[in-house]
């Protein structure tokens, strides 16, 4: 006589639940008859059977199933309520051979968590989602979820649910089977034994996918919550089958399991010199060490900058230009820009702060040390903001009368825009303003180191901001020289 | 040598680990499954085998909701042995 143990605690269960709280540690913290210990146990035979359990990871959620890391031997992760989509996409992406399993009840998925859900289903993320459908919040005591039914009575619909009042049950297999990315979408029933074989096979089927690469697999499983809904067994199992498949009929809503070739997304980028590399342009032409601090005492205090005219007239890129000169000689700076929902034609404007020291806020409307303007309305709008000993450059082309300032600061104009198209380009006006600004900074403000710095340091800045656009980055450079020789021709006439 | 195998079946409840849902009396084809009359260790009545006539299909064991409440065990009577 030989006996064989034909069905008994699956290998993809720890033998004992040490993490478990209290005296129990071998059976689970669900209430009797629950459909989550059903499905536990087809989910632990599939990771064991395929021998995956080293590379799986489980994913629970908020709801009653919160503490299913306790019970499977693979990895185990907790996630706030409705962040599994998220968590298993960064899982997935970041170990492309591991195996995934979303784990979300009918709240988790279909409330709180449902657009992370279906973006992760439409983008084909390569895992699976077990999908508990108790038509209830269990966990937090019996309140209408997403997919409770017409008529059903609960916690937060006393009256059973009404259709006018909170809309229809959401067909989550219904949905996802719509989109292109997803490769299975099944609904199930955990009921009877010929039910829950039916939903085995999908467990398996979904989990196999995951092996295969094949992407994105949805099982829905119909599930009891007995507690909750009040029932016994037989009931609860009647309710499924009678009611809920009304509702929710079970059955493959699309299968694509044999078709699809395996998803190989590229390959991610680990190494941080190379991620810098992809992300921010090399450090280029003559740069400076790190210690290396421009001497003109002008710099030794923040030095905060406006530059407004309208949206096209590269207002922008200019104060990016002026940040990233900055940044290459080692000072800490900010660029706010400011537009409207426009792309082109409305009011631009952007502050930059430029300080050796840490910097408070990045927002400039009031003790301006440069304004640079562009146009009329700007010039109306932000000319009280500059400090009483503040530099306004402006457009003079744009700007006919000069404006009327109290004394202290002072004024300088090139027609930039004009310039700009003779030289065949209005969208170089900007740095043809910038070269203006270089040559005011020359004649009155900067050291001779710094003055014999600030060419390269332009070429430099420009070369950043258009990175790998060296037609552009010369014609700005030229747009440059050009204002900078006409602006000193300018202070030179005064 | 050896003559005909005789298969028959048991099952094994752990009353410790049942809640006494009753979803494999339920699910037996049979219906060699009942509840009992005593208590386990967290105070429910749980499920017993008959004794006899079970069929080794399994279903109680997919039935029931704990991993390791319920085993199905298969018997192998070889002919020859059950003569000795
Ligand atoms: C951000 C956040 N909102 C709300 C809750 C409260 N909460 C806990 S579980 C749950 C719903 C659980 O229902 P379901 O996902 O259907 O799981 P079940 O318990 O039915 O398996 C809610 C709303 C929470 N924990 N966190
Ligand atoms: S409340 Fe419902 S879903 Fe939660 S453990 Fe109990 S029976 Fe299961
Ligand atoms: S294995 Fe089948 S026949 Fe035997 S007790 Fe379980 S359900 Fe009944
Ligand atoms: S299904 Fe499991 S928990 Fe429920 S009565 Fe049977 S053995 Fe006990
Ligand atoms: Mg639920």
């Amino acid at each position: 006589m030989s006996e064989r143990v034909k069905f008994s605690r699956s290998k993809g269960f720890f033998e004992i639940f040490e993490r478990r709280p209290g005296a129990v540690k071998k059976n689970m913290s669900y209430c009797p008859g629950c459909g989550h210990g059903i499905l536990h146990k087809l989910i632990a035979e599939a990771i064991a059977d395929f021998g995956i359990q080293d590379r799986t990871t489980l994913i629970a959620p908020v709801g009653c199933s919160v503490f299913a890391y306790y019970y499977f031997d693979c990895f185990g992760i907790q996630v706030p309520h409705g962040r599994s989509a998220a968590v298993a996409t960064g899982l997935t992406r970041a170990n492309p051979e591991g195996i995934v399993i979303g784990y979300q009840g009918d709240g988790d998925l279909a409330a709180i968590g449902f657009n992370n859900f279906i973006q992760a289903a439409n983008r084909g993320e390569n895992y699976c989602v077990f999908f508990v459908n108790n038509a209830i919040y269990g966990m937090t005591g019996g309140q209408m979820a997403p997919t409770s039914l017409i008529g059903q009575k609960t916690t937060t619909s006393p009256y059973g649910r009404n259709a006018a009042n909170e809309g229809f049950p959401l067909k989550v297999c219904e949905m996802t089977a719509q989109l292109e990315a997803p490769v299975y979408v099944e609904r199930v029933a955990l009921t009877s034994t010929a039910n829950i074989m039916k939903a085995r096979q999908a467990v398996r089927k979904a989990v196999k996918n995951n092996i295969d690469k094949k992407g994105f697999s949805l099982v829905e499983f119909l599930s009891g919550c007995p507690v909750n809904l009040k029932f016994d067994a037989s009931q609860m199992d009647e309710f499924i089958d009678k009611e809920m498949t009304k509702y929710f009929p079970l059955g493959v809503f699309k299968d694509e399991s044999t078709q699809r070739e395996p998803n190989i997304r590229p390959v991610p980028v680990y190494d941080t010199e190379k991620v810098r590399e992809a992300m921010f342009p090399l450090k280029i032409g003559q740069g400076v060490s790190d210690d290396y601090r421009c001497a003109s005492k002008i710099f030794d205090r923040e030095l905060r900058i406006k530059i407004a005219g309208f949206g096209g007239q590269g207002v922008l890129s200019l104060g990016l230009i002026i940040a990233a000169m900055g940044k290459q000689r080692n000072f800490n700076v900010s660029w706010l820009p400011s537009y409207g929902p426009e792309m082109r034609g409305g009011t631009a404007n952007c502050a930059i702060i430029v300080n050796r020291e840490a910097i408070g806020s990045p927002i400039v409307d009031s003790n301006c040390d440069l304004l640079i303007i562009l146009n009329k309305p700007s010039l109306d709008k932000y000319v009280q903001e500059l400090s009483p000993s503040g530099i306004l450059l402006y457009d003079s082309s744009t700007i006919e009368t000069p404006p009327e300032l109290d004394g202290g600061q002072s004024v300088f104009s090139l027609d930039a825009t004009n310039i700009a198209e003779e030289f065949g380009n209005l969208k170089c006006a900007n740095s043809i303003m910038l070269g203006a600004l270089a040559a005011i900074l020359k004649a009155k403000f900067l050291d001779e180191v710094d003055t014999a710095d600030i060419d390269g340091l332009v070429a430099d800045a420009l070369t950043e901001c258009f990175t790998g656009k060296e037609k552009i980055v010369k014609m700005n450079i030229e747009a440059y020289q050009l204002g900078l020789n006409k602006m000193f021709g300018n202070i030179a006439d005064v | 040598m050896t003559g005909k195998i005789k298969k028959t079946h048991r099952v094994e409840i752990i009353a410790d680990e049942c809640k006494g849902c009753g979803r494999c009396i339920n699910a037996c084809p049979k219906k060699v499954l009942e509840m009992g009359t005593v208590f386990n260790f967290m105070g429910t009545t749980y499920a017993v085998y008959k004794g006899s006539g079970c069929i080794g299909c399994g279903g109680c064991f997919y039935a029931c909701p704990e991993p390791g409440a319920i085993s199905v065990i298969e018997i192998s009577e070889d002919d020859n042995e059950v003569q000795q």
